[in-house]
């Protein structure tokens, strides 16, 4: 649940006259496993680009742990043609050469560097201590496939602890801090490794994130005395298996938390249902003599109660709106549009109505309008 | 004792080292433009891409993990290895004379040019300090020069080499710049992507005990990030031994690839450093 909602968040993108939506994804190194999230993520970003299902029409990755070739292999696979990277996809290259060395060694002389062939279009950035020519050529590469005024892009940088090996605090939060506000930026992806830094500094990428996404250690299984060899096996799986819970902040500054589990597969990442999620929510609320939450039985039962206004047993299938709806559906629509004219005819009154998505508990205390943009 | 742990001497460390016989797989797939890299260089911490990390401490010195894969890298059954040696720590000679007693002639290696040797102690003798940041700058920027102008000229398609880079040791370097470590991550980083460009691979040793004060923020991490095999070399938690003389753990955190991951596994055991080898054994599996 937790890591769709990021995904569909990405996805939807910017409102107007807001700021971009925001996510830090945070490891350490008892856990090491941001890059797969990080991958993870941005592969579903590109995959609802690639079927223009996104707000952003395109991705500029900015490279710094990885290899771009990393990473043109990586959304190739997804989107099993190279002409589509060229079309979505642009790569700013701080890995190959973040302070110009290799191009100085060649002007000397002393190497070859020989290119290598990369399917995605790469532009190479050689002095990663210019944030400020850093952000331009992010933009300068986002605004290469958004063609008329109104479109935006998405951003995702996989390692904004390299920025801060290279420049300060002040300095890399103000680039990130351009980019989300930013009118032709849709979304913004970054990931650091949080035992690199100072509290401070995570808490001031935190503040400028509006989703922030942890990978823990599923055991702690070092003490501060260094590591404890009795548990190979537990510290062994915090390699393939990870806590992952997610921060959101809602505009009206409402915090959610969602708690998943991260398991690194073969194949890639999978997320499942924590197992402890029950267990905190109960934890976190008071001891009272009254029932707070409803049980099992009772949620499986409220589940299946249909309400009056959904169509009950004609035979189509619920549906559930969950943010946006894409082209077929809207095709459907109008389809059932025409039937319903001959039907009024008759002189009969409908109702259409779609189910609100499901991730928010119905009764909760959030207005029901906020999405609207009135 | 033996049976079940009874296993060739050096196999518990290949066999930690090991990325699975996935490894091989790699390479075939590989887009890079080389089409056949030698597979000499595969299943093991010599293999593509792969960043290794020695930690030792003062009670025990990682230095024959480091001679031990020297000799590994130069052996006859892997012709196609070339390893590249930047030392700050000691000069050629002490290199020689402990290969040579392992039965690796070293000297023969550098003729053949096998051994590539770039010896970085004068670098810290008094007559060649220079301070300033950008001189630091320009002595990594050269010796970076150096080591890539190697492994283009042996990756090449007509070289066809697999090359492992090794230093010996990373806070020598920290040294031998001031002690600004940022340089030194910045160098390794660049080592770093040489790999990733040239599919050669990285052998590096650090102490991990003259870090221990900075706590978080040590740029120790930074290299424990960068490394897929991480290897700790202690001493015994239950003090000396006459016939043990400390444990590894050989932290291997799989190759990350866009579609997934290898395996990754953790292993301990004990080792006894011998005159002209050493031994790896489980605990217990000694008599």
């Amino acid at each position: 649940m937790a890591a769709e909602a990021i995904i569909r968040a990405l996805r939807d993108g910017a409102l107007e006259g807001e700021h971009a939506p925001a996510l830090t994804i945070e490891d350490s190194i008892h856990s090491p496993l941001s890059p797969s999230v990080f991958n993870h993520i941005i592969a579903h970003l590109f995959s609802n680009i690639f079927t223009s299902k996104s707000q952003p029409q395109g991705i500029v990755l900015v490279a710094f742990s990885r290899s771009p070739q990393f990473y043109a292999e990586l959304l190739q696979s997804k989107a099993n043609d190279v002409t589509s990277l060229n079309q979505w996809v642009r790569i700013l290259d701080c890995h190959t050469d973040p302070m110009g060395w290799k191009t100085r060694l060649v002007k000397n002389g002393i190497i070859a560097n020989p290119s290598v062939e990369i399917a995605a279009p790469v532009s190479l950035c050689e002095n990663v201590k210019d944030l400020d020519k850093v952000f331009s050529s992010i933009v300068e590469l986002g605004r290469e496939f958004v063609k008329d005024k109104k479109g935006r892009f998405a951003v995702a940088i996989d390692s904004v602890s390299e920025i801060l090996r290279h420049a300060s605090t002040s300095s890399t939060a103000s680039l990130l801090s351009n980019l989300r506000s930013h009118d032709q930026i849709s979304c913004a992806v970054w990931s650091v490794h949080s035992d690199l830094h100072e509290k401070k500094t995570l808490s001031a990428l935190e503040y400028m994130s509006s989703m922030v996404g942890i990978v823990e250690p599923i055991s702690q299984t070092t003490t501060s005395q260094g590591s404890n060899y009795d548990n190979l096996p537990l510290m062994e799986q915090n390699f393939v298996r990870g806590k992952f819970s997610a921060r959101f902040k809602r505009r009206n500054g409402r915090i959610r938390l969602m708690l998943e589990e991260l398991h690194v597969e073969p194949t890639g990442i999978k997320f499942v249902p924590s197992s402890q999620d029950d267990l905190i929510s109960q934890s976190l609320v008071p001891k009272v003599q009254f029932n707070l939450q409803l049980s099992e039985k009772e949620r499986n039962d409220r589940a299946k109660v249909v309400l009056p206004f959904e169509h009950q047993g004609n035979g189509t299938p619920i549906q559930i709106y969950d943010g946006r709806k894409s082209l077929n559906e809207s095709n459907r629509e109008n389809k059932d549009y025409t039937v319903h004219k001959q039907t009024e005819d008759a002189g009969r009154g409908e109702i259409t109505y779609f189910r609100d998505s499901d991730d928010e508990m119905p009764d909760s205390d959030e207005d029901p309008d906020d999405d609207l943009d009135i | 004792m033996s049976g079940l742990y009874s296993s060739p001497s050096h196999s518990l460390l290949e066999e930690a080292l090991s990325f699975g016989e996935a490894d091989d797989a790699v390479y075939l797939s590989s887009s890079r433009p080389k089409a056949a890299l030698p597979s000499g260089g595969g299943g093991g911490g010599g293999g593509s891409g792969t960043v290794v990390l020695i930690e030792d401490c003062v009670e025990t010195n990682g230095g024959f993990i480091l001679h031990h894969l020297i000799k590994r890298a130069l052996s006859p059954n892997r012709p196609s290895d070339v390893v590249v040696f930047v030392s700050f720590a000691h000069p050629f000679s002490h290199y020689d004379r402990i290969l040579r007693k392992m039965g690796c002639n070293l000297s023969g290696h550098r003729e053949n040019k096998r051994f590539i040797y770039h010896d970085m102690l004068s670098m810290n003798s008094p007559g060649s300090v220079r301070d300033g940041i950008e001189a630091t700058d320009d002595l990594l920027m050269t010796l970076y020069g150096k080591i890539q102008k190697a492994v283009e000229l042996y990756s090449s398609p007509e070289g066809s080499k697999h090359v492992t880079i090794m230093i010996d040791d990373i806070s020598l370097m920290e040294v031998a710049v001031n002690g600004l470590s940022n340089h030194v991550v910045d160098f390794l980083h660049y080592c770093y992507s040489l790999t990733t460009q040239f599919g050669c691979s990285m052998i590096i040793l650090n102490h991990e005990d003259i870090y221990s004060s900075l706590e978080q923020l040590s740029p120790l991490l930074h290299l424990e990030y960068l490394a897929n095999v991480v290897i700790k070399a202690e001493p015994l938690a239950t003090g000396l031994a006459t016939d043990v003389h400390g444990q590894l753990t050989v932290f291997n955190k799989g190759i990350c690839r866009r579609n997934g991951k290898s395996k990754s596994k953790i292993r301990n055991f004990q080792f006894r450093v011998k005159e002209n080898k050493v031994e790896f054994f489980y605990p217990g599996s000694q008599t």
